[in-house]
């Protein structure tokens, strides 16, 4: 039996424990070694994988909600998804979301998430009033930025390593609409985009789509969109229909020609510099759910999302080689993404930082990850880091240069006894 | 609001069907054994749907508390669904006669019992439905679970002849035959995935039985072909398989 992370890459044969009380939950964690907890399934590497799996996705009860407060308390397991069709209609959104509504409460947190608003709002443990987190002796504790707050900072980007979270309390921000004004705007190079960026920094929610594979002067051409929630007062919301893609594409169906032509038509149906759309929540937030399953596009082998982060004052030129790599080795990405990030927070291993940050989508192939590795150079150069979340190739070596606060995660780690009890295949290759 | 009495409600089939039935506005009452062991799923469902949901204390094997336990429901359900099970150990059951009680008793003398109570109320205001969760082990005798399975051929039994009784005071009784479905009654059973339900699609499937009228659901829906293609097997080459 075995679990598949997104990446559908690497495969491996794990234990799986299932547990549907606390009780049984300790018992898991007492008889055994190199544990990680598993939620739905998202995070694209080796994070979540180990050869003793927890399942935690069934332990997926709401507990309470604070309709006036706009407060959520909620078992680790409940989707965000499932948070959204409860608080929504009554006025009320996550602080924080990232790209995918599919993704457990417990996952968010041991990511520490972050969204589109990133600049404005930071990552998801912003939202997390506390949690409660079962550790190797079976003990729970109640963590918050103040209690226990080593363990929160741990824990709030530790990628499930500091033990299973069991349930978390929430604080939501209110919405008046369950529609978005957004605009969008339309570069001609990678130094128009982040003008851009700029421009429109007060706006809540941005995120670029980048055109990886142009070159030359069109090189970093994007189509930004910015946006906020409208006042329209409109709050009905459901998800219950969505497109499925019931098996894997054949590897070849993802192609240099083929990405050209996607991101070629892409870039090309938007006409008009500047432009003015209402769209859903849905559409703006997790355009990528409305298709299950969309992971299979990239074929059997699997796939990987190489995600990084650069400080602003070197994110212009560090992307500018970072691209003209991708686009000179002629890799295909079906997805380029470029955000904004606000200051660092001060959680051990939490991935934003002040400066831009850039996910692509690569299919695997033998000759990827010497070109990752090569990114990893550049991005080590400017003093930059890859996201956990999505990794499932970087060296222990350009791990460290990019996490300096990864010395507390481990002492923590050694201080409550978690390294035998908890691993992932991740943690054992760059050393956490 | 129509509420609806869930009796056996901490089976993972019973708690996926309350589940569908609070989304589809019904108010719910629980009844089982230890209600207590209820109270977060019914504040889950109560924070998902809105909907009220009530726990009582319901023992299938305690025959004179029937009565009591329906008269003193807070209202009289629209409909009721009984999830009480118990698959019992077959080996166990051939020398321990307690053991054989308890699977008969639990599967289908209890349930009797409190099936007839409801049954003349429904059938005396004219309106209701009842679903009785039997199983496709009742379709025909088996050496490994006979014991069960003929407490759920009684089961079915009553309950189409239940059916035939209420049918001209518009009460309709639904039958399911579940085959394999995936919960923690047998979570220790290697079973095949392409025959094995989730409860939550058992769930929706009962649902959508109700309301059309459906007399007899199998779920998955590919158990009623297998389960045709064992009953015909001659009894002379029946007995001699291993299945």
């Amino acid at each position: 039996m075995g679990f598949l992370s997104w990446g559908n890459y690497p495969h491996i044969k794990s234990k799986i424990f299932r547990f549907d009380k606390p009780e049984r939950l300790k018992r898991i964690i007492a008889e055994n070694t190199d544990l990680i907890p598993f939620g739905n399934g998202r995070s694209y590497g080796d994070s979540a994988l180990s050869k003793n799996i927890i399942e935690t996705r069934k332990m997926n009860y709401f507990l309470a909600f604070d309709e006036d407060k706009g407060e959520i308390r909620v078992q680790a397991g409940v989707l965000l998804s499932e948070i959204l069709e409860l608080v929504v209609p009554k006025g009320w959104f996550l602080k924080v979301t990232p790209g995918t509504k599919l993704i457990t409460v417990g996952g968010a947190i041991a990511a520490d998430v972050h969204g589109k608003n990133h600049h404005v709002a930071g990552c998801f443990s912003e939202s997390v009033i506390s949690f409660s987190l079962m550790m190797g002796d079976g003990k729970v504790k109640i963590c918050t930025k103040n209690q226990n707050k080593e363990l929160f900072r741990a824990t709030c980007g530790g990628m499930g390593l500091t033990g299973v979270i069991t349930e978390a309390t929430l604080s939501l921000t209110p919405i008046k609409s369950k529609t978005i004004h957004q605009t969008t705007i339309k570069t001609q190079n990678l130094k128009e985009t982040f003008e851009a960026f700029e421009t429109y920094r007060d706006t809540p929610y941005s995120v670029a789509w980048i055109d990886c594979l142009a070159k030359g002067d069109a090189l970093g051409r994007c189509l930004l969109m910015v946006g906020d929630f409208s006042n329209d007062g409109d709050l009905s919301y459901s998800n219950k229909w969505r497109l499925n893609i019931p098996f894997s594409f054949p590897s070849f169906t993802l192609n240099y020609a083929s990405i050209k032509l996607l991101n070629f038509g892409y870039f090309q149906k938007t006409i008009g510099r500047i432009t003015q759309q209402k769209v859903s929540i849905d559409t703006f937030f997790y355009p990528l759910d409305f298709v299950d399953n969309w992971n299979r596009v990239y074929g059997k082998n699997g796939f990987t999302q190489y995600q990084c982060i650069l400080p602003k004052e070197a994110s212009y030129e560090g992307y500018e080689r970072i691209l003209a790599k991708i686009a000179d080795a002629g890799k295909g990405s079906f997805l380029a993404i470029l955000k904004l990030c606000g200051a660092e927070n001060e959680n051990y291993l939490s991935f934003p930082m002040e400066g831009y940050s850039l996910a692509l989508d690569f299919k695997i192939e033998d000759d990827l990850f010497a070109l990752l590795d090569s990114l990893d150079e550049i991005v080590a150069e400017y003093g930059g880091r890859v996201y956990l979340a999505k990794d499932v190739r970087v060296s222990r070596d350009n791990f460290e240069k990019g996490y300096p606060k990864v010395t507390l995660f481990r002492a923590l780690r050694k201080k409550y006894n978690l390294t035998q009890g908890f691993s992932s295949l991740q943690s054992k290759r760059v050393g956490i | 609001m129509a509420s609806v009495l869930i009796i056996g409600a901490t089976s993972d089939i019973a708690k996926a069907t309350a589940r569908v039935y609070a989304e589809e506005g019904f108010d719910l009452i629980l009844a089982s054994r230890r209600s207590e062991a209820l109270d977060a799923f019914a504040t889950d469902l109560n924070i998902r749907t809105g909907r009220s949901v009530d726990r009582v204390d319901f023992d299938v094997l305690d025959y004179s508390s029937h009565d009591a336990f329906y008269e003193t429901l807070a209202s009289r359900p629209e409909g009721v669904i009984v999830a009480v099970g118990y698959l019992g150990d077959q080996e166990k059951a051939q020398s321990d006669f307690e053991e054989s009680q308890k699977i008969v008793d639990t599967n289908y003398t209890g349930i009797v019992s409190i099936l007839n109570i409801i049954s003349n109320d429904f059938e005396e205001r004219r309106s209701g439905f009842i679903i009785g969760i039997s199983s496709v082990a009742g379709d025909r005798g088996r050496k490994s679970n006979y014991v069960y399975g003929s407490s759920k051929a009684a089961l079915t039994t009553y309950l189409s002849g239940l059916r035939n009784r209420l049918f001209e005071s518009g009460v309709h009784v639904l039958t399911v035959k579940p085959g394999f479905v995936a919960t923690k009654m047998t979570e220790k059973m290697d079973l095949p995935e392409r025959l094995t339900a989730q409860p939550e699609e058992v769930a929706k499937a009962i649902y959508h039985a109700q309301k059309t009228g459906k007399n007899v659901l199998y779920t998955k829906g590919l158990w009623k072909w297998i389960m045709l293609t064992i009953k015909n097997i001659p009894e002379w080459k029946f007995k001699r398989m291993s299945i």
